[in-house]
């Protein structure tokens, strides 16, 4: 008896399986790069305050989130390896020691909070604190890295782009993470952020621009690809919602800049997305139709997603609405 | 420079020998959590608001440290195991995808409401985040273990070729995912985790107990540990008699599933009717560890205890010896002895049990210094028991990687060079040993810091001999 014969006769609903499977692996990196983002930010903006009162807050702002925002990462893995088994075994042990890296720094940002609060000294806060800023800055850059040379399909792990795209990553997550700040603090502090966002957004569009330069100077497989349509209107995207994001944060919009910082998030991935397409891991040969998982497990996983992305949503309304408005460092356990 | 097979092997040993220990904590600790916050809603007694909030910083820490060590495995079968993970990722994939999507993100969002958020939302939704997250970790177990199960019995797939690989296709789902061998592993782990945190609180609670009652310090809320102390030992007395009762079942479905696996459990080489099973092996030369023959071995044995085991009941039954096997056999020594010290622990902590419920029951539970020290002893042997039945499991199925299908040294990643792997399984090495002094450091902070200061705001009255208000002498 095979149980899920019905199941294996075609994709479900004759939908496009794997190019949705493609879209939503990028939709939960994406995820991922905007929640944990912001996690990141806060953790480089730490190195600039001195203050323990303004340490603390910061601390304290990504404390209930910051778990469940890795958590995507996690999915992201899992996903991979569930739609495009190929892609998840190619790609991770092709980018063998970066890899590691980035697993290192997430060990290393998610433990230096913990580790901080447990005691009072100011060596140990010192240098718990310094772990939290250096892991949280090399994360996102050794993710631009692997993302870079993932996309320009680099086998040395050390690339010029991949180092642009890193530090684009970083300065990404700095813009994400002073419109998060800026809705969990107040007074002074949250008018200080302020010109944070403004070098940071500076900073990332320069990286941008000079990424978007490389790929068109010097890589001539995806010329085509980026003076497309679609990738032409997200470029203009990102500019809009940098505009946003500045005027907004002018004007104390928070909710808005917050917004535009996500935007421009699923921007650079749809840009990453839109280059990549219809390849997936193009070192491997391995295309979205070639490296798709037969159509039975497909299948299945498509309706596990379908059930338990509602859900998850739903978890994530609950967490952040528990926790609107700003925060209190006196809040614990 | 290590080869990149034997690395790559050595360092998921020690990704995961490390990994399991917070899991484990966190599985165990969900039941205890979920019942203190509802006596704490349900009563307001100080003990229960005491309970629940000390031990929630504790699964906070084991959550935490969980969660960065747990996301390496996660990438680690791509980065080490990729031919592994080609071959396989058709019917492994979608468990561990599962996992992400209904159990950790279920756990990871309202771990935060359960520990940052009593003062922010109801009582109803606080109960809602206690079991949400109870449930999370357990559903995580529930998804690991059917990956893991399909690699020890394999079912429901078919070898076809793919991309010019030969690659694991899925035909039955119900077959490969509802595998006999995940309702064993279920049980066995779950209840494993439970037992593993009731010696954690019953080791720490005769500690304060044991400095409090026979040396006489005057130890600040004592009526914590005691209390912690009486919970840990319930769920002991409750969880030691059933591991030992379906590890037996499960150790049967191992005999008729992975014969190799079990011959290597009793290190049994020739088949053979009417075989003993040793209660006690005594090696009487450096031989008997590091090659331990059944027959060979000093022992006490059960004359035809092992095909009883085995079948069920028939002291004739035959076992099959390693012999039988072709190509490489499993390490002999590592899965024998592994065995036989966590299938002793499983009756040690049994004994403890008793002993501690007899004590109880003649109130002598706070005397018994000898009990309170064979508790402090047995603290950490929970955990080291599981680790030693997952090597079982682990290192029994070797030479495969998948039982029957792959062998594990065809599952490392081609491309791997040896400085790689030797520069990454060195780093693991330094970097896990400090997580772990680390982790252990913060978990003794926690502990010697004590409950938190409570005052009880208890909205129903309760007789004044109730343990809350034995308490403290300070």
């Amino acid at each position: 008896m095979t149980s899920g014969s019905w199941l294996a006769d075609g994709p479900l609903f004759g939908l496009p399986l794997a190019d949705i499977w493609f879209g939503l692996l990028f939709f939960i990196f994406a995820m991922f790069l905007f929640l944990d983002g912001f996690d990141f930010g806060v953790g480089a903006l730490f190195a600039t305050r001195a203050d323990e009162h303004e340490r603390e807050q910061f601390l304290a702002s990504i404390g209930p989130f910051w778990d469940g925002n890795e958590v995507w990462l996690v999915v992201f893995g899992g996903a991979l390896f569930a739609a495009f088994p190929a892609v998840y075994a190619n790609l991770f042990s092709r980018h063998y020691l970066l890899m590691f890296a980035i697993l290192g720094a997430l060990i290393v940002r998610g433990l230096a909070p913990e580790m901080y609060e447990q005691r009072d000294d100011d060596r140990w806060k010192r240098w718990w604190g310094r772990a939290f800023v250096v892991g949280s800055i090399t994360a996102p850059f050794f993710l631009g890295m692997f993302t870079a040379n993932w996309l320009l399909g680099a086998t040395t792990i050390v690339t010029l782009p991949g180092i642009i795209v890193g530090l684009a990553v970083v300065a990404l997550t700095v813009v994400d993470g002073v419109a998060f700040l800026r809705l969990k603090t107040r007074g002074e502090l949250r008018e200080d952020l302020r010109a944070d966002g403004y070098r940071a957004l500076g900073a990332y569009l320069v990286l941008v621009v000079l990424t978007l330069g490389y790929v068109y100077a010097v890589v001539p497989d995806l010329k085509s690809a980026l003076v497309s349509p679609l990738v032409l209107t997200l470029v203009v995207l990102t500019l809009v919602l940098a505009g946003v994001y500045a005027v907004a944060t002018k004007r104390d919009r928070y909710y808005v800049a917050f917004g535009a910082a996500a935007g421009l998030v699923f921007a650079l991935v749809s840009i990453v997305a839109a280059l990549i397409y219809p390849t997936i891991d193009p070192v491997a040969g391995l295309t979205v139709d070639s490296a798709i998982v037969s159509t039975l497990p497909l299948n299945l996983m498509s309706i596990g997603a379908a059930l338990l992305l509602p859900l998850i949503f739903l978890y994530f309304g609950v967490l952040y609405s528990a926790f609107s408005g700003p925060i209190d460092v006196e809040e614990s356990y | 420079m290590v080869d990149p097979v034997f690395a790559s092997r050595l360092q998921f040993a020690l990704t995961t020998i490390v990994h399991i220990i917070f899991p484990v904590m966190s599985m165990g600790l969900a039941p205890f959590l979920i019942y203190f916050t509802w006596k704490d809603i349900r009563t307001g007694e100080a003990i229960y608001e005491q309970l629940r909030r000390f031990w929630t910083k504790i699964f906070a820490i084991s959550f935490v440290v969980g969660t960065v060590t747990g996301i390496v495995l996660e990438f680690e079968f791509g980065t080490n195991f990729a031919a592994f993970s080609t071959t396989a990722g058709e019917l492994f994939g979608g468990p561990l995808a599962l996992e992400g999507m209904m159990a950790f993100m279920l756990e990871a969002t309202f771990l935060g409401i359960f520990v940052f958020g009593r003062e922010r939302v109801g009582n109803v939704l606080y109960m809602v985040s206690a079991v949400a997250v109870g449930v999370g970790t357990w559903l995580s177990a529930v998804w690991i273990l059917i990956a893991n199960s399909w690699m020890q019995t394999p079912r429901g797939y078919e070898l076809i070729s793919k991309n010019g690989q030969e690659v694991v296709t899925l035909v039955d789902p119900i077959a490969a995912y509802a595998n006999p061998r995940f309702f064993w592993m279920f049980v066995h782990m779950q209840n494993a985790a439970v037992e593993s945190v009731a010696l954690v609180m019953t080791g720490l609670g005769a500690y304060y107990v044991f400095r409090h009652h026979v040396w006489g310090y005057s130890i600040r809320q004592i009526g914590f540990w005691e209390m912690t102390l009486k919970f840990g030992l319930i769920a002991l007395v409750i969880t030691a008699p059933l591991q030992v009762i379906h590890g037996d079942l499960y150790a049967r479905h191992v005999f008729e599933t992975q014969p190799q696996k079990f011959a290597a459990m009793e290190a049994i080489w020739e088949t053979d009717s009417y075989v003993p099973e040793y209660i006690i092996a005594f090696p009487t030369s450096i031989e008997d560890i590091l090659d331990p023959r059944a027959k060979d071995i000093f022992g006490i044995g059960i004359p035809g205890g092992a095909s009883w085991l085995a079948s069920g009941g028939d002291p004739q039954a035959t076992i099959q010896g390693l012999e039988e096997f072709e190509g490489p056999q499993p390490p002999v020594a590592i899965v024998f002895w592994a065995f036989r010290i966590m299938v002793a622990l499983g009756f040690w902590f049994i004994l403890l049990a008793f002993w501690g419920a007899y004590r109880w029951w003649r109130g002598e539970l706070l005397e018994d210094d000898l009990l309170h020290k064979a508790l402090m002893a047995s603290t950490p042997l929970g955990i080291l028991a599981v680790e030693l039945g997952w090597i079982v499991t682990e290192v029994g199925r070797q030479p495969w990687v998948i039982q029957g299908v792959m062998k594990t040294s065809a599952g490392v990643s081609p491309g791997l060079t040896s400085a790689e792997a030797t520069t990454t399984l060195v780093g693991f090495a330094v970097v896990y040993l400090g997580l772990l002094a680390l982790y252990l450091y913060v978990i003794a902070r926690i502990v010697r810091a004590g409950p938190p200061e409570v005052a009880d705001s208890g909205t129903t009255d309760h007789p004044s001999d109730s343990p809350a208000e034995v308490s403290v002498d300070d």
